[in-house]
């Protein structure tokens, strides 16, 4: 693959990086709807797997634009991506740190953050839209997702094991 | 936020580079699907860095910046104790295995992604990393249904249809959405 999608992917990365509130769920749409809807680098399903193994492998899941950039353009791509999500927000965190006390307290701070709660809520809502209509391929598949999403809601394990009881049936060939 | 004399004696040492990269490389390595409750349990109990109102105020610090909470906590807790290259070595320790697991990840699944028996094992995945997202946005919903936060919702609602059901770009979402319902916090506190 040439240099193209992965440079245009990465200055969208280092932008949305800056309204990802809370981390990467908020800005999964952006990034399905640039590698998917607008590009094509990726298809629906390519997007959904590749997000479920983010999830899966240990480590903060911002990892999962690790392996859209792998996927885009290979070792070089992976570090780009990385590197375009992090080093933005990390730059302005190492900043803010030092003057935080003095305005934490402040009514605008507050009201921003507040105000912020409520859009990323929906930005992350519209994630799981989009992942669980790329993965819910079949009545197998709808049932997976309604039953991680109990147990990850009212169960008392890691929902890990309720990621991993889905490989499982999937390998089993019952999706 | 560095009021050392909050914190007991035994917690005044400032530790080394090498304790921050290793400190938050156990927390990356432990947190399988969400790492903050680890980061507490390191941060605090374990290492003793930060006390548990430092450990608050630090994570109020990370949600109200952009960015992963818990990549901004490696910087905060880098920074304060040994500056740009405390920072560095937390991010690294944070960042830096878990990256080279998923671009091994990457590689096999550019390389066997197609293979009919992984297929099945990543269409399992898929449907069940789709429930996990799912709860988290009914979990982060619930408290303003709990307290009948009318405007809240009517937010929430608004940014989910434009960007999850039109498709809008997530860039005018956050433009129009954001400042409206940061304005409307400020003027109408309760």
């Amino acid at each position: 693959m040439n240099g193209g999608p992965i440079l245009s992917f990465t200055l969208h990365l280092a932008l949305l990086s800056l309204v990802a509130v809370g981390g990467v769920n908020a800005i999964v749409p952006e990034l399905h709807r640039q590698t998917v809807e607008v590009t094509g680098a990726l298809t629906a399903q390519q997007f959904a797997d590749l997000f479920a193994i983010g999830q899966a492998a240990p480590g903060p899941n911002v990892l999962f634009v690790t392996l859209i950039g792998w996927q885009l353009a290979g070792f070089s791509g992976a570090l780009l991506a990385t590197a375009a999500l992090t080093v933005p927000t990390c730059t302005i965190t190492y900043f803010v740190t030092r003057t935080w006390d003095r305005f934490k307290d402040a009514p605008w701070r507050i009201a921003m953050q507040a105000g912020a709660v409520p859009v990323t809520i929906g930005f992350v809502a519209a994630s799981a839209l989009l992942i669980a209509r790329a993965a819910d391929q079949n009545v197998a598949a709808f049932a997976i997702t309604a039953a991680t999403t109990a147990v990850a809601l009212w169960g008392r394990v890691n929902p890990l094991w309720a990621l991993a009881a889905a490989a499982a049936l999937g390998l089993a060939g019952l999706v | 936020m560095a009021d050392s004399a909050a914190r007991n004696s035994d917690a005044d040492r400032v530790p080394e580079l090498s304790e921050l990269f290793a400190g938050f490389l156990a927390i990356s390595l432990s947190g399988f699907g969400g790492v903050l409750p680890w980061a507490r349990r390191m941060l605090v109990e374990r290492r003793g860095w930060l006390n548990e109102r430092e450990f608050a105020e630090a994570l109020a610090l990370c949600q109200f910046l952009p960015g992963p909470n818990i990549v901004n906590m490696s910087i905060i807790v880098g920074s304060r104790f040994r500056g740009v290259a405390g920072a560095l070595a937390a991010f690294a320790g944070l960042v830096g295995v878990p990256l080279l697991i998923m671009m091994a990840c990457g590689a096999l699944y550019l390389r066997y992604g197609e293979l009919e028996t992984l297929r099945g094992a990543l269409v399992g995945l898929a449907a069940g990393a789709a429930g996990l997202l799912v709860a988290m946005a009914v979990k982060m919903t619930m408290p303003l249904v709990r307290e009948r936060r009318v405007s809240a919702i009517l937010f929430a609602l608004a940014a989910f249809a434009a960007v999850g059901l039109l498709r809008l770009p997530l860039y005018w979402a956050v433009l129009v959405l954001a400042p409206l319902s940061m304005l409307w916090c400020y003027w109408r506190p309760r």
